[in-house]
């Protein structure tokens, strides 16, 4: 347990020590939402339609920003080969940093949320619903960040790759994100295919992404 | 088979990396109380053999034994220092992280000749600093094998007679130490030549 607790603590330490990440994170989410309107005309009506949608693609951008960093460091000063030989397994240890690497990327993003709701004209059930969308989504996508940022690690110019990969295997999440904040009939079942989403990726991937770091170390 | 001192035993080790054969049949014994000195030239698979013998890469043939992976300290290349972390903060995560049987943080620095400075961040420390912050890391959790991969890099003659204190009390207390290395380290009981 001190083993968990002292690499979350690291991984936030170092978060905080750095600054500018979080910050830039929330900025660039907040800059996809504003730069749509400009895109697609002043319509409030046809933005306040397409907002789900903008906003899960802003959320999405925001967190692939931010994956590379998940093992980067780590690897390049030499922590990540010391990992395996920890007290603890590699897989409590890809876990823990994946549940750091939401409250440091999906957090952030959440709570700037009604910021690109107001910039985007949603109505007050709306924007709630894609606050419940993006809580139950998201670590979904942090689980599959992990897994590309392990997958891609040894590539000294994997920071690009990992975002192409993992893609296509986050489209499900955005499938049901999208649902549940458009449609108030259907919501609550997207809400459980959400959660079934992140529940399952989550309990999959440190062990997926621990075997790739396993394989990577080669 | 083994004899009960034993720490690691290899077998003909043969690795292949990257298509090319790095090493062939390489056999050695590793008892408690020994320093083995892995020499060679750039190039020979020091490194590579030291990474196998910790289990991150697999030979193509030979066995190692034990078989089940042994606590080991590994001192590679890099020195695994966050930059952005206190000296103390580095030690106490890595203790954390490894197990907490042996020195307090405090202590390690002292005993590496970085007492005093635990509370800067480890990215103002010079390169041989750097180094022996890495070796205060072997010293906060207590494992009887070490895996050392060029200890003496960037370290001034203090630092290479710290390096040997190091190896020697760890071999007295019942440890044992490979490693890879140009330089001597007094006190060495066997010489493993790769070419």
């Amino acid at each position: 347990m001190t083993a968990i607790l002292a690499i979350f603590a690291r991984d936030l330490r170092l978060a905080a020590r750095l600054g500018g990440d979080v910050l830039t994170l929330v900025l660039f989410f907040v800059m996809v939402g504003a730069v749509v309107p400009f895109a697609i005309g002043p319509d409030r009506v046809l933005l306040a339609q397409l907002a789900p949608g903008i906003v899960w693609i802003a959320a999405f951008l925001a967190m692939l920003l931010g994956l590379d960093r998940l093992f980067r460091a780590d690897e390049d000063d030499g922590s990540l080969l010391l990992f395996h030989h920890a007290a603890v397994p590699l897989e409590a240890i890809v876990a823990t940093k994946m549940v750091a690497h939401w409250l440091l990327t999906a957090l952030p993003v959440i709570i700037a949320s009604p910021l690109l709701a107001v910039l985007l004209s949603m109505d007050q059930a709306t924007w709630l619903r894609t606050m419940l969308a993006l809580l139950a989504g998201t670590p979904a996508l942090a689980a599959l960040a992990t897994i590309g940022a392990a997958v891609t690690v040894s590539l000294k110019r994997g920071g690009l790759l990992a975002p192409v990969l993992i893609l296509p295997l986050s489209i499900p999440v955005l499938i049901f994100g999208v649902a549940m904040i458009g449609a108030p009939e259907g919501s609550s079942a997207a809400l459980l295919f959400l959660s079934a989403l992140s529940l399952v990726s989550v309990a999959f991937c440190p062990f997926a992404a621990a075997l790739a770091l396993r394989v990577s170390a080669e | 088979m083994n004899p009960p001192n034993a720490l690691l035993a290899a077998q003909n080790l043969t690795l292949v990396r990257g298509g090319r054969q790095v090493f062939e049949d390489v056999s050695l014994d590793l008892a408690a109380g020994e320093v083995l000195l892995v020499r060679g030239p750039n190039g020979a698979g020091k490194s590579s053999l030291l990474l196998t013998l910790a289990g991150l890469l697999h030979a193509a043939g030979g066995t190692i034994a034990p078989d089940e992976p042994q606590p080991m300290h590994l001192l590679a290349h890099s020195s695994a220092v966050k930059t952005r972390l206190t000296l103390a903060e580095n030690l106490r995560f890595w203790r954390d992280i490894n197990g907490a049987n042996g020195l307090e943080p405090g202590a390690a620095l002292e005993r590496v000749g970085l007492s005093g400075l635990g509370s800067i961040e480890a990215g103002h420390l010079s390169a041989g600093q750097t180094r022996r912050l890495a070796l205060a890391r072997l010293l906060v959790t207590d494992r009887r094998i070490w895996l050392l991969d060029e200890p003496l890099a960037a370290l001034d003659d203090a630092g290479a007679g710290l390096v040997a204190a190091l190896v020697a009390e760890r071999a007295a207390s019942g440890g044992g130490v490979i490693a890879a290395t140009h330089d001597d380290i007094p006190g060495a009981t066997g010489t493993l030549v790769l070419s």
